[in-house]
């Protein structure tokens, strides 16, 4: 064989962070967090469809989708996205602690960042049961007062079928951050080693994202002129 | 890197490093992994194939007589979900690919290990889904689990089917993530992208359509459950759902993932054509920019599978359109493989055979593609055998043949040992002449109005239909001889040195089989990609 | 890469950044709420995702660290998710919105 490849050495203090098959620390953190914005986009294609849904249904069934809305709770909608915000800014705090190696200030803003996320699930709760006892699950179970009933309970649907995997991607989100939470109290991240964090909450991010746009499609419809 | 041939029992590789169950089953190098995929996708493919032969032993006579109409439903249900799903789609990804990708970049395994592990059980727990699901009597749907029939009417285990392609979905999903960070972020130094063997290419096209499109189905299919188990109505057209909407929600992802069946064939071809020509690729930049163009494209095509399902005739006619431009990348390829051949000194291994295959079968069912893709054609030849014909000679055809072509061109690489040569290309002829008598007549039957889906069909298509069983009957044969002398060669096959085909490429520079970490120093790349120019060495004669 | 151990050099976000980037969200949140009690007719739809998509921007460019983010690869991965949903959502539409074309 004509080539022959030569040998590459690195003079590199050994992070015990850093697994045996990338060759420095730098390429660790960038394959993670390039890892972590491709499994992003594939969030953005999943919920995607259920937008497009969302999107062709609407442009069909303006009205029902307007009376629909009407149905949502407006303030429980509001106060979760108040939420959703403020457990974004801590979870953006937490990460710049774990930057600056700031331990207590990390699981503190971690865990409170779990909070607002129960708070949302919660408020979620006391909605979805709303919804249930008032028939609006469509279903055999769907009733609903007023004209055109049959594209209201499409409008339902898509209401339950994208809060719903919204609300699962929070729960499992509450999960993670528990579990980064835990692992920050053994002082496991720190300036030099705060990718799990960083990824973490870029998923944490992505999902408070989702529900900024839920929240005008869902409970803001216009009621005041016709699509 | 000179190392002399020791035979392979004495070197230290990933094969003897460590022994028992548990090495295999908690394992993350990327080689162990694709054979876990191997031998997965292989259990698969004969469950596959099994229903293939009953449908062909059904077809054999005009009347029902094997099986029951139902039973016949599930079994090209079954069929096409299992062979989708669980072997075409992880077929060359899963295995040749993350068996290659790493060392072909210079990596010592894939960025996301772990991860690469984790995919397997999913498509491990997809197929012990997709098993109970058949074992429980099985889908009736078709693979396309078009509404309103799959969510409101079919009395079959939809549910689990649906979950069962979900997880399958997300194992897919995964590798193809771990592809494009790996492709991305581990090439070894001087490994720039314009020295990527085009095999890497193919799979990180691949990977962007994984990564793309496979969410929109699975999101497709849990809406599917959610109407069956809960009645949402969400594509029940008696409460005002859309079943069009699920037909595009689902070929946005189906139709692409041809092109995920398709590209790591050609990516394959590719290598074995430019090595047993001992060429250069011809015009390697447009053969991997024409990978890019071809999974792009793939997206924007898709509502040609509905033209006669009620699409606006003005969307029907952009598809269409649309349709045509994926020829054009395409026919590059086919250009390029017959450039590279062109004057080059050919000669006629296994893997060669497999790519000669290749390339004439894909061009068959692509060019058939193209009186799919038009409007007026497709009213005439939609829902018949003629489509069956068409995808079978690409996913058959194209991506079977490369697969196996690939198999046997990196079977030295794979297991140290060489395959016997004539019984290769004895199971390559066998394959080539049963596939084309079972194939080649749907065409026809296809032509003549024969519509899929039936268990019973006029006298007149007789002929036609047992010429077509006879055919599977041989092609079943390729099939199986391959797997036994591959066993054989395990065992007795002639050692083989590191770079039996005298092939450029990096994976040919490291030991057969090559050890757990790949390269014994990392290392740094000066050539282009198929420089065989400057290979010195002869290759030899098996 | 800087630094013996081989650490990226993080870009450390001041605090004042993030609050201020949270009361925008809050303002718009606020804003959007109010808006959409107001007639605005066919705009609402409108005014509403582009408020909407604002607040995203500030989220991914700030929250997610894309404006710090030194990989030109993150903004092609990202530009390419949106462009993907955007393929679907159009040529979806294509079909509906040219349904009832004579």
């Amino acid at each position: 064989m004509s080539h022959s490849p030569a040998v590459v050495t690195h003079d590199q203090v050994h992070n015990p962070a850093l697994q045996h098959h990338f060759a420095t620390m730098e390429q660790q953190q960038e394959a993670s967090t390039m890892g972590m914005w491709v499994f992003l986009i594939t969030e953005i294609m999943f919920f995607g469809g259920m937008f497009t849904a969302y999107m062709v249904y609407r442009y069909m069934y303006y009205q029902a989708f307007v009376a629909g809305s009407e149905k949502m709770d407006f303030w429980w909608g509001t106060i979760n996205t108040v939420v959703l915000i403020c457990s974004s800014l801590t979870m953006a705090l937490a990460v710049r602690s774990s930057q600056i190696g700031q331990r207590k200030a990390l699981v503190v803003l971690l865990i409170i960042t779990m909070l607002f996320g129960c708070v949302f699930m919660g408020i979620k709760a006391i909605e979805y049961t709303g919804h249930w006892k008032e028939h609006q699950f469509p279903g055999t179970n769907f009733h609903f007062e007023g004209p055109d009933p049959q594209h209201v309970e499409i409008f339902f649907s898509l209401y339950w079928a994208m809060t719903g995997f919204h609300a699962l991607h929070m729960l499992i989100g509450i999960i993670i951050v528990g579990v980064i939470a835990f692992y920050s109290w053994r002082g496991k991240y720190g300036p030099d080693y705060y990718n799990p964090v960083e990824n973490v909450g870029l998923y944490w991010h992505f999902v408070d994202m989702v529900w900024i746009y839920l929240y005008p499609l869902l409970y803001l419809i216009s009621h005041k002129h016709g699509g | 890197m000179a190392t002399s041939p020791t035979p392979a029992a004495e070197r230290e590789n990933y094969l003897n490093t460590e022994y028992g169950i548990r090495s295999w089953l908690l394992t993350t190098d990327h080689k162990r992994i694709a054979l876990l995929y191997l031998l997965l996708i292989t259990f698969f493919f004969f469950i596959g194939g099994f229903f293939a032969l009953l449908i062909r032993l059904e077809l054999l006579t005009p009347a029902g007589d094997l099986v029951q109409a139902d039973t016949y439903n599930k079994l090209f249900t079954m069929h096409g979900q299992v062979m989708v799903f669980f072997f075409l789609i992880p077929a060359i990804p899963a295995v040749l690919g993350n068996f290659l990708i790493p060392i072909m970049i210079g990596a010592k395994d894939l960025a996301f290990p772990r991860i690469n592990l984790f995919s397997w059980y999913l498509l491990v727990i997809g197929g012990l889904l997709m098993m109970y699901t058949i074992l429980t009597g099985g889908a009736d749907t078709g693979w396309t689990f078009y509404p309103p029939f799959s969510t409101a009417f079919a009395k079959s285990q939809v549910v689990t089917a649906a979950l069962a392609i979900f997880v399958a979905g997300f194992s897919s999903i995964l590798t193809g993530l771990n592809f494009i960070v790996t492709i991305h972020r581990m090439r070894a130094p001087g490994m720039t992208w314009s020295r990527l063997p085009l095999f890497v290419w193919a799979n990180y096209a691949t990977s962007i359509i994984q990564v793309l499109g496979t969410p929109v189905l699975a999101i497709t299919l849990m809406l599917v459950a959610l109407d069956r188990l809960f009645a949402f109505g969400i594509f029940d057209p008696q409460r005002g759902g859309d079943p069009l909407l699920f037909q595009h929600l689902f070929w946005f992802y189906s139709h692409p993932a041809v092109y995920i069946m398709i590209l790591p064939g050609m990516g394959v071809v590719s290598e074995v054509v430019s090595c047993f020509s001992r060429k250069r690729i011809f015009g390697y930049k447009f053969m991997a920019l024409a990978l890019i163009a071809i999974a792009v494209l793939g997206f924007l095509v898709w509502a040609h599978h509905m033209f006669v399902a009620g699409i606006s005739l003005y969307a029907a006619l952009v598809f269409s359109l649309l349709s045509y431009l994926v020829a054009v990348p395409s026919a590059i390829k086919v250009f390029n493989w017959t450039a590279t051949m062109y004057k080059g000194s050919i000669s006629y291994a296994t893997p060669m055979l497999y790519a000669f295959g290749f390339i004439g079968l894909f061009t068959m069912g692509g060019l058939t593609g193209l009186f799919l893709a038009a409007l007026g054609v497709d009213v005439h030849v939609t829902d018949t055998y003629f489509v069956i014909a068409h995808f079978h000679y690409i996913m058959v055809g194209g991506m079977v043949m490369a697969y196996i072509g690939g198999l046997h061109f990196w079977w030295p690489k794979i297991s140290g040992r060489m395959y016997p040569e004539a019984w290769g290309k004895l199971a390559a002829l066998i394959i080539f002449v049963g596939f084309n008598l079972t194939f080649f007549p749907q065409f026809v039957l296809g032509y003549l109005g024969m519509p899929r889906r039936y268990w019973q069909y006029s006298p007149e298509f007789q002929v036609l239909n047992v010429l077509s069983t006879a055919g599977a009957t041989i092609l079943a044969v390729g099939y199986v001889l391959p797997m036994v002398y591959f066993l054989w060669s395990m065992r007795y096959g002639k050692v083989a040195d590191e770079n039996p085909w005298g092939a450029a490429g990096l994976e040919w520079m490291t030991a057969s089989p090559p050890p757990t970490f790949n390269f014994d120093e990392t290392p740094v790349v000066t050539w282009e990609a198929y420089d065989y120019a400057n290979l010195k060495e002869v290759p030899v004669e098996p | 890469m800087v630094g013996e151990r081989g650490i990226m050099s993080a870009h450390v976000v001041p605090k004042k950044t993030y609050i201020a980037v949270w009361i925008t969200l809050m303002i718009l949140t606020v804003v959007t709420a109010a808006v959409s009690r107001i007639d605005l007719g066919k705009v609402s739809a409108i005014v509403a995702l582009t408020i909407a998509t604002g607040k995203a921007l500030l989220v991914v460019l700030f929250f997610m660290g894309v404006k710090y983010i030194g990989q030109k690869m993150t903004i092609v991965v990202i530009v390419a998710g949106i462009f993907w949903l955007a393929i679907l959502m159009v040529l979806s539409m294509a079909d509906y919105g040219t349904r009832l074309w004579s």
